[in-house]
């Protein structure tokens, strides 16, 4: 294999292919990325088994071929040449080497052979449809906050991405992610052909990796599903993850249908004044209480030990009064989802689930579990 | 050379005649240059726990009595009587009862045993701030500067104190007062029990002359070994060195090995920090892989862990589970709660899902639990599950069981799978 690649579309390849490789890794070969050479493009491919991603860029191809090199070192020294330079790899198979020249700069890393390099069994995918990056990126961006992060619901390590009636009783895509203290519910135009999707559990990781193929809001995304794996492609990227084996929980029945009690907020007013009471607080599970009555809401916080806070707000609230407590890093979270207009929570007792949402827009609901104060 | 009676606490500028004291005529006096001048003791309790059980079922007072596990298990602590048969802390519960098939085997009830020696504390407190707990039945405390408080010297403080434990909590103790801990605790076990004994400055390095340096705490088989190795058993081996031999031989512990040698020992008293764990093990009977039987264990072992931690007011944001194979390899795996718990019903599932996923086949001798990232429990247990509603009423039954449990006893009432 013999190529001649430009510095920057070599880097966003590589980049991409090294952030899928995991750190810590006992198997040597999935330290490596194989890099494939054929017509005029080079492709780069990183697996942890349970995620892999394809990254194609243009080259000139000299000589086809393959072979596999440590994906954080050729990461380490792409990043490091000058921009704009004219990169070459060539693999020679004599010395089992891949040199590396550009400029004056000459590097010869060690190789390993394509064959050794686990390649994802490809599956038949049961639905395949086009959705916008844009709404994607709005439907994990959204949600992922919530993932759980304990081991023993495994089951919450992701986002569920799945087809579901909204509200008006349209079918919608949705994600729904929750860790059973607070919970993201985002829907979605169900892009056509999509109807047929089964229900994934997205891991954490696939979800963190999807986000870099989302950013331009024109780009058209394929997306493939089958009960056992996801793929998410855009012309350069292919991004093939396995699903999360599991059940997701019946959300529904969390989410608070008969909350009364209304307060309308400033949602960046709001998150700031939490922020700066939060400050005192020592511990990082402490309490924020919320006191509300006749269009005042008095934010505070009490650590008896150090420090006490308090801040009082404007706000819409015209139900009974009422006081109740939250995670500060939880309110934080949620009153950060929300970009265009005044976030509106619901609540029932300072013992049931809270629910939130932007002005009037169910499209996208997150509820919170009160805290004891 | 100044006196003291340990028992009608008259004092005496001299050793008196016959080492009987002039005043009550009792033979326990003590005598030493440097009596009144030390300040740093070890109080070491004698056979604690065997001490607790007789006192109370005071029918076993003259009969031999071991504390320990099961058939399996090791002897936790034996009475002075078993003593005498050669029954040692440690040993296999079959040897023990081989060297003394009458005694009378107790297993250990450790909430007796926290209760006295939470009582023991206080009274330890009340003489100085600088209490050091090793254990639940022995600590350092240092007396330096409480003369003037106290109008007595630590000498005369700690007789004081040592028939203050034996009036009111009714075991006896052994002291040891020293210039340092390290001498402290040597001392302590030289007259035990119900003693006191003294070792001075002045003849430190003559006292420690002849003796093993195993006394020397921290050195390990493996320490040991590399001391032999260097032709040093005895402490007068050390006082031949070089402490800079000793440097190079030992690196880092070369010089405390040459202080300590000489009798000198730098580390302060220091009142230990806070919790930084709350455990509890169990070594089964038989080797089992059963899972009902593994789970009803890990269920009391959550109890306890539990109770310990809320009666300290604590709560924790980790759960480890430990589990020891036949073969004595050791398994450990830990998770983290959604936030900090102090609630039994969380720390056994949370212990369950770990053994759910069955690290090992088994079968285990041994099952651990242990909560980690210790926190306050107004922290805790403050946000409900919204995928599990029942664990709030759980959590309310579990705070019922345990008023009832304060009122009536750990075991008035129980959850049926503690039975298993």
């Amino acid at each position: 294999m013999k190529i001649a690649i430009e510095r920057t579309a070599l880097l966003r390849a590589v980049a991409q292919a090294q952030s899928v490789v995991e750190r810590r890794n006992t198997i040597p070969i999935l330290a490596n990325v194989l890099v494939e050479a054929e017509g005029d493009t080079v492709s780069l491919r990183a697996t942890d088994l349970d995620i892999e991603v394809v990254d194609r860029a243009p080259a000139r191809v000299e000589r086809a071929g393959a072979t596999t090199v440590s994906a954080l070192l050729l990461h380490d020294i792409v990043r490091k040449l000058p921009e704009g330079a004219l990169v070459q790899l060539a693999a020679d198979p004599a010395t089992e080497r891949l040199a590396i020249q550009a400029g004056r700069s000459q590097f010869a890393l060690a190789t390993l052979p394509r064959e050794d390099f686990p390649v994802m069994a490809s599956s038949e995918y049961a639905c395949s449809f086009v959705a916008p990056a844009g709404a994607l990126r709005r439907l994990f961006d959204k949600s992922k906050f919530a993932i759980s992060t304990e081991e023993t619901r495994y089951y919450l390590n992701g986002v569920y991405m799945h087809v579901a009636t909204g509200d008006g009783g349209v079918k919608v895509l949705r994600c729904v992610a929750t860790d059973g203290h607070r919970l993201a519910r985002i829907d979605a135009p169900l892009p056509p052909g999509a109807a047929a999707m089964p229900g994934v559990i997205v891991p954490r990781k696939t979800v963190n990796e999807l986000r870099k193929l989302l950013d331009d809001d024109a780009a058209e995304i394929a997306v493939s599903v089958s009960d056992t794996k996801v793929r998410f492609a855009t012309p350069e990227i292919t991004l093939t993850s396995k699903v999360i084996d599991g059940t997701f929980p019946d959300y529904a029945r969390v989410i608070p249908t008969q909350n009364a009690r209304r307060l309308e907020v400033d949602a960046a007013e709001f998150a700031r004044a939490v922020d700066r009471v939060a400050t005192v607080s020592s511990e990082r599970a402490r309490a924020v209480k919320l006191q509300m009555e006749d269009d005042r809401l008095v934010l505070s916080v009490n650590a008896p030990d150090t420090a006490a806070a308090q801040e009082e707000l404007a706000v819409a609230y015209g139900a009974d009064r009422l006081e109740i407590g939250f995670n500060a890093k939880y309110l934080l979270e949620i009153a950060s989802q929300v970009d265009r207009e005044n976030a509106v929570f619901l609540f029932n007792t300072p013992g049931d689930p809270t629910l939130m949402r932007e002005g009037s827009d169910t499209s996208a609901v997150y509820v919170v579990m009160p805290m004891r104060v | 050379m100044p006196a003291l009676c340990r028992d009608c606490l008259a004092r005496s500028p001299a050793a008196p005649p016959r080492g009987r004291c002039p005043a009550c005529g009792s033979p326990r006096v003590v005598a030493h240059p440097e009596l009144f001048d030390l300040a740093i003791a070890h109080v070491d309790c004698d056979a604690f726990y065997a001490s607790v059980e007789k006192r109370d079922a005071p029918e076993l007072r003259d009969r031999p009595v071991i504390v320990g596990g099961s058939r399996r298990g090791v002897v936790s602590t034996a009475c002075y009587l078993a003593r005498i048969r050669g029954v040692r802390s440690a040993m296999p519960m079959f040897e023990a009862l081989r060297r003394c098939p009458e005694a009378v085997v107790i297993r250990p009830r450790m909430a007796a045993y926290a209760e006295a020696s939470a009582r023991i504390r206080v009274m330890m407190e009340a003489l100085t701030p600088l209490v050091e707990p090793l254990a639940l039945d022995e600590a350092f405390l240092d007396l330096a500067g409480t003369t003037r408080l106290h109008g007595a010297p630590p000498a005369v403080l700690l007789v004081r104190l040592a028939r203050q434990v034996e009036a009111e909590v009714g075991v006896t103790v052994s002291v040891g007062l020293a210039p340092n801990k390290f001498l402290a605790k040597i001392a302590s076990d030289l007259d035990k029990p119900r003693g006191l004994a003294v070792i001075g400055r002045a003849e430190a390095a003559a006292f420690l002359a002849p003796r093993p340096v195993e006394l020397v705490w921290g050195v390990g088989a493996a320490g040991q070994a590399a001391l032999e190795a260097a032709g040093i058993r005895t402490f007068a081996d050390l006082q031949a060195r070089e402490p800079r031999e000793l440097a190079r031989a030992f690196g880092g512990l070369g010089p405390r090995l040459a202080a300590l040698a000489r009798g000198e020992d730098a580390r302060r008293v220091t009142p230990h920090g806070p919790v930084k764990s709350i455990s509890a093990e169990t070594t089964f009977a038989e080797d089992t892989a059963d899972t009902e039987l593994l789970d009803g264990h890990l269920w009391r072992l959550a109890v306890r862990v539990s109770d310990r931690a809320k009666a300290k007011g604590l709560a924790g944001r980790t759960v480890t589970l430990k589990l020891k194979r036949a073969d004595h390899r050791l398994l450990t795996r830990r998770t983290t709660l959604r936030e900090a718990s102090q609630i039994a019903d969380r720390l056994h599932a949370a212990a369950a899902a770990l053994a759910a996923e069955r690290p090992d086949p088994g079968p285990f001798r041994l099952i651990g639990l242990g909560l980690g990232e210790i926190v306050p429990a107004a922290v805790a247990d403050a946000t409900a599950d919204l995928l599990d509603p029942a664990a709030a009423r759980r959590a309310a039954a579990e705070r019922a069981t345990d008023r009832i449990r304060a009122r009536f006893g750990p075991d008035a009432i129980l959850r049926g799978r503690a039975l298993r």
